[in-house]
Order: structure tokens, then C-alpha cells, then sequence
């Protein structure tokens, strides 16, 4: 769907020179919903804005959907852009124009006629849930909904690829929920493919499919994003992955919680994803006779199922606790014993 | 009562002195309007990061504008007799007043214009540059209606400076009430005309203003 082959921006200011992207190669499937993290300055945003040719390429090719948008010159460039949608941090809405125009405003550009153009955004105010506000300027609006007026705008010509650059990185955690789930949702109804640009792996954790960590401006781990979470490899994506799950350290005050129950098994069961065993606990504790303590963990939902580590205390008969070790070694969630008093 | 008060004053002559003083800043603000938006488009297009980035026209126009503005505006109707002469064929009357008003007010206004687009929300532009907009539509679309309420101030501050223009223009004989308030009052020593003269320009000047807060507020959204 997307591919990018050798993709570099150089600023040349008097003086300096500085790589934003750096020989990029990357390739996005359809339908996808793809992340791309990093740090500000990791070169992210100059990224998602030379795939519409906001920024002007210094080198290398971007093609999206078989045609190849860096050989387009200016008037096929503008036809193109029509089909590709965009949303930003601070909204860019016309303050002008109440929401119904500013949707109308991408039906304008490309041509619609009036009567199309009108029912075209109505039936987008209510995709978006701005159903009766149509006729709010953005000023009357809180920021959620001035986002949701900018995914409707950025809809309007049925783009195949939605740029979403920072769209929820002005707005609180709840409202960045909602808009997150809008997002899935538009990409489950129509299809699209989105790209994402974040700082924030709650983002990435929540919606996307793929993530690509970006570092000096260029990608150094890539890859689904559960095994991103599970094996993060760089120390970026470590970082990044503790912003979710918590740090190192946090786990290792274990120790200290594990002398102070003197009994039974302590073990460490390891959720990679996958639903099916989401009611593991509660099987376990039907099936066989020993009582289970939960005694700390943090579970996170990705798009790919749970994920996220639990430590547990299995106390009860040596021999039944081997066989529930052993009934969850057969599940697809890894267990650790981490001490052993019996 | 207005002879009784003002025995000098010939009521005829001085409705039709003001009459010409809206007739030139009227036109003249029309004229102002168009060009200094012209100016202020190519200033703001031309300059460093703009749509049209030209390095040596945005110095030309840049050059024209404040070489313009830097002219006493007196001294600019006397520079500009022969071009009034030749557009008009005569160098008498309100019409005759009217290039020396517009070249006079539109660099000003051109001004003015460059300052209210560079408030424009650069992310505005670029959503409109990412929708696939034309230039065209990003001018009329865009610029122009985003800033509106400051194009609006910017033309009432400007047609004040107008009425004030039309009133120097009056003592070289264009008309008007500074033209009235001159020749029939300060000449004649009837210094009752030039009060009445003075209390009407005074009002005009009101009646600009009250109009163009009144319309930049009702246009501004934010």
C-alpha cells in the first residue's frame, strides 16, 4: 500500500546541516493502522509530513497506492493530496468557518457540487458524533470535538491513507481515549490505512497494529507491536515501553514482598497477547484445590490481546501446585517460579 | 437655527462641501482597499517561506511601499499634478483628489494588510496546502476570510487617515470640508465656519470608526 524507499530530509540552514530522515525504507500494509514513536526531534513529524510533500523529499521514493508520489509534479501533487487525509496536534481548523463548512472545505477544493457537498457532511458530523453542533464555530468547541470536525475534514474525500501527525498529544487522556476509538473505528468501517505519529506508547498500545521507534531520524526497531512490547531491543523502545508498563525497578520490589509470604509458590505468569487465556486465573482456581494470591502485576491491553506480567502466590499441596505449573505451561502464558518454600 | 448661530456659514455650500468629503473618502477608500490588499498579498506571498518566495520582487514592493509612506502627503499632491492631470484632465475638484488619496493610503493599508495575513495561522495554510488547495483557493478561502476582523480594523484606521488626507487636499482646492473650512473660513477670518467644519469632520471620523468596530467585531469568530 505505502512503500518508502531510501526516504531523506537535509535541513541546510546558513551553516549546518541537519538529517531530519535518514535513508528510510519502510513498508505499510493496507489497512493498517501503523505508530511511529520517538522522541521530539527524532525527525517523526518531518517523517509523516514528506509523505504528503509538506516537506519536499531531499532523496529517495514514496509510493502510495501504486502511484509514486515523489515523481508527481505540482498539479497531480494537489489531486493526490486529495486522496490522502491529514489531522494535527493543534486541529488547524478555519476559525471562520463554522464545523459544517470547515468540513465542506476539502469538498470545495476537489469540486463537489453543492447538494452532494451537503450531504456528504452531514453524513460525516455523524460518523464523527458532532451530530447538532454542525453549526458551532471551532472557537465554541472543546478540543476533542475540534479534533473530531478535523478527522471529519480529513475524511471528506474518502482518502485511502489518514497522516495523523500528533492528533492527540493536545488533549487530555480521556478525550485521547475517545479519539483513539474513533480512529479504530474509522479504520475497521472504511478501511483505511492510518499513520501515526506519537510520543506517547499509550497510543501505540491502544490502536496500532505495527510501530516503528524512530531515533536521529531513522527507524531502529520495528516490528508488531506486541513483540515490540515483549522484546524491545533498543534502549528508546525500552524507554518507551516503561512509559506503559512501569520500570524495572517497580518489579524488583518483588523481593521484598516475596519474603514477606513464607509459604507456598511464587511465580511470575507472562501475558504475550492472545485473548484466549484471559480467564486463566479464574480456570485454574476451579480446576484444581489450591488457593491463588494475587500479589502484584500490571496487565495491558494491545490490539493483539493482553499483555503484561502478574505475580502470583500458588499456595496448596506440593504436588497439585506441579500440576497447575504445569497446566499453565501448556497455555500460551509463560510461568516462572521465582521461589519455592515448599 | 444653524444661521443664526453661525451667521457665515452658507448652509448650501457646506452640505455640499460635506458631501464631497464622504464622495472622496469614500472612493478613495474603495481604491485604498483593492490596492493595499494587492500590496499586502505580494509583500506577504513574496516574503522568506512564503507561497511565492521571491526574494527581489518582495524588495521592489517593499521599496515602493515605503518610499510611498515616507512622502508628506502635501507634498506628494503637488509631486503627483502631472499624473492627475493626465488620469483626470484636471487638478480641481474631489475627483482630482482621488489618485493622491489612493497612492497616499495603500502603501499604509499595504502594511497593515502584510501584518494582519502574517497572524494567519501558519497550520491553517498548510492543512488547506494538504487538502490539495490551490493558491488561488488558499488566498480567497483562507487568508483573506481568516483575517477578516483585521483587514476590517486596518481599513477603518486607514479611512480616518483618509478623511484627514481629504482635508489637506481641500486647501489646494479638491473640495470638501477642509477645502470649505479653509477658503470661506480661515481666509475670510470667519472662524464660526471652520469650528462647524471641524465639528463635522470630528463626526465622520466617529461614524468610520463606530462602523468598522462594529463590523470587525460581528465578523470575528475566535
Amino acid at each position: 500500500m505505502i512503500s518508502i524507499e531510501g526516504l531523506s530530509k537535509i535541513f541546510t540552514s546558513n551553516k549546518s546541516q541537519i538529517t531530519a530522515v535518514d535513508d528510510l525504507t519502510l513498508d505499510i500494509k493496507e489497512g493498517d493502522i501503523f505508530g511511529v514513536i520517538g522522541y521530539s526531534g527524532a525527525g517523526k513529524s518531518t517523517f509523516v509530513r514528506l509523505l504528503n510533500r509538506l516537506e519536499e523529499p531531499t532523496g529517495g521514493r514514496i509510493i502510495i497506492d501504486d502511484q509514486e508520489i515523489t515523481a508527481l509534479n505540482s498539479s497531480q501533487l494537489r489531486l493526490a493530496r486529495q486522496e490522502i487525509g491529514m489531522i494535527f496536534q493543534h486541529f488547524n481548523l478555519l476559525w471562520s468557518r463554522t464545523v459544517k463548512d470547515n468540513i465542506a472545505f476539502p469538498l470545495e477544493i476537489a469540486g463537489v457540487p453543492k447538494t452532494e457537498r451537503e450531504k456528504r457532511v452531514q453524513d460525516l458530523i455523524d460518523l464523527v458524533g458532532l451530530t447538532e453542533r454542525e453549526n458551532a464555530y471551532p472557537s465554541q468547541l472543546s478540543g476533542g470535538q475540534k479534533q473530531r470536525v478535523g478527522i471529519a475534514r480529513a475524511l471528506a474525500n474518502n482518502p485511502k491513507v489518514l497522516l495523523c501527525d500528533e492528533a492527540t498529544s493536545a488533549l487530555d487522556p480521556e478525550t485521547t481515549n475517545s479519539i483513539l476509538d474513533l480512529l479504530v473505528d474509522i479504520n475497521q468501517k472504511l478501511g483505511l490505512t492510518i499513520i501515526l505519529i506519537t510520543h506517547e506508547m499509550h497510543v501505540i498500545r491502544k490502536i496500532c497494529k505495527q510501530v516503528a521507534v524512530m531515533e536521529n531520524g531513522k527507524i531502529v526497531e520495528q516490528g508488531e507491536v506486541l513483540d515490540v512490547f515483549l522484546r524491545p531491543k533498543q534502549q528508546v523502545t525500552k524507554k518507551f515501553v516503561e512509559q506503559v508498563m512501569g520500570t524495572n525497578d517497580e518489579n524488583e520490589g518483588i523481593n521484598h514482598l516475596i519474603n514477606t509470604y513464607d509459604h507456598g509458590k511464587i511465580v511470575r505468569l507472562h501475558f504475550i497477547g492472545e485473548t484466549t487465556n484471559q480467564a486463566l486465573i479464574s480456570k485454574v482456581a476451579k480446576e484444581f484445590t489450591i488457593d491463588i494470591n494475587i500479589l502484584q502485576g500490571k496487565i495491558t491491553q494491545t490490539q493483539a490481546g493482553a499483555y503484561g506480567t502478574l505475580f502470583v502466590q500458588l499456595d496448596g499441596e506440593a504436588g497439585e501446585v506441579d500440576k497447575v505449573i504445569d497446566f499453565i505451561t501448556h497455555t500460551s502464558v509463560e510461568v516462572e517460579v521465582i521461589r519455592d518454600a515448599n | 437655527m444653524l444661521t443664526k448661530l453661525f451667521p457665515n456659514l452658507d448652509v448650501q455650500d457646506f452640505w455640499l462641501a460635506t458631501y464631497e468629503t464622504f464622495y472622496m473618502t469614500l472612493l478613495a477608500l474603495v481604491g485604498t482597499f483593492i490596492i493595499g490588499i494587492l500590496l499586502g498579498l505580494l509583500l506577504y506571498l513574496t516574503s522568506k517561506g512564503g507561497i511565492w518566495q521571491n526574494k527581489f520582487l518582495n524588495i521592489i514592493v517593499a521599496a515602493i511601499v515605503n518610499i510611498f509612506r515616507a512622502i508628506p502627503f502635501i507634498i506628494l499632491i503637488l509631486l503627483l499634478f502631472p499624473f492627475t492631470d493626465f488620469l483626470i484632465g484636471t487638478i480641481r475638484g474631489p475627483n482630482a483628489a482621488l489618485p493622491a488619496l489612493i497612492i497616499g493610503a495603500a502603501p499604509f493599508y499595504g502594511r497593515l494588510v502584510e501584518i494582519a495575513l502574517k497572524e494567519v495561522d501558519k497550520g491553517v495554510v498548510e492543512a488547506a496546502k494538504a487538502m490539495g488547495a490551490k493558491t488561488k483557493t488558499i488566498i480567497f478561502r483562507v487568508l483573506l476570510p481568516e483575517s477578516m476582523p483585521a483587514l476590517i480594523s486596518g481599513i477603518t484606521v486607514t479611512a480616518i487617515s483618509l478623511i484627514g488626507y481629504t482635508a489637506m487636499a481641500g486647501v489646494i482646492g479638491a473640495g470638501g470640508l477642509g477645502d470649505y473650512a479653509y477658503f470661506y473660513g480661515f481666509q475670510r477670518r470667519d472662524f464660526d465656519v471652520v469650528f462647524v467644519c471641524t465639528v463635522f469632520i470630528v463626526v465622520i471620523v466617529f461614524i468610520f470608526q463606530f462602523i468598522g468596530d462594529y463590523i470587525s467585531s460581528k465578523l470575528d469568530k475566535r
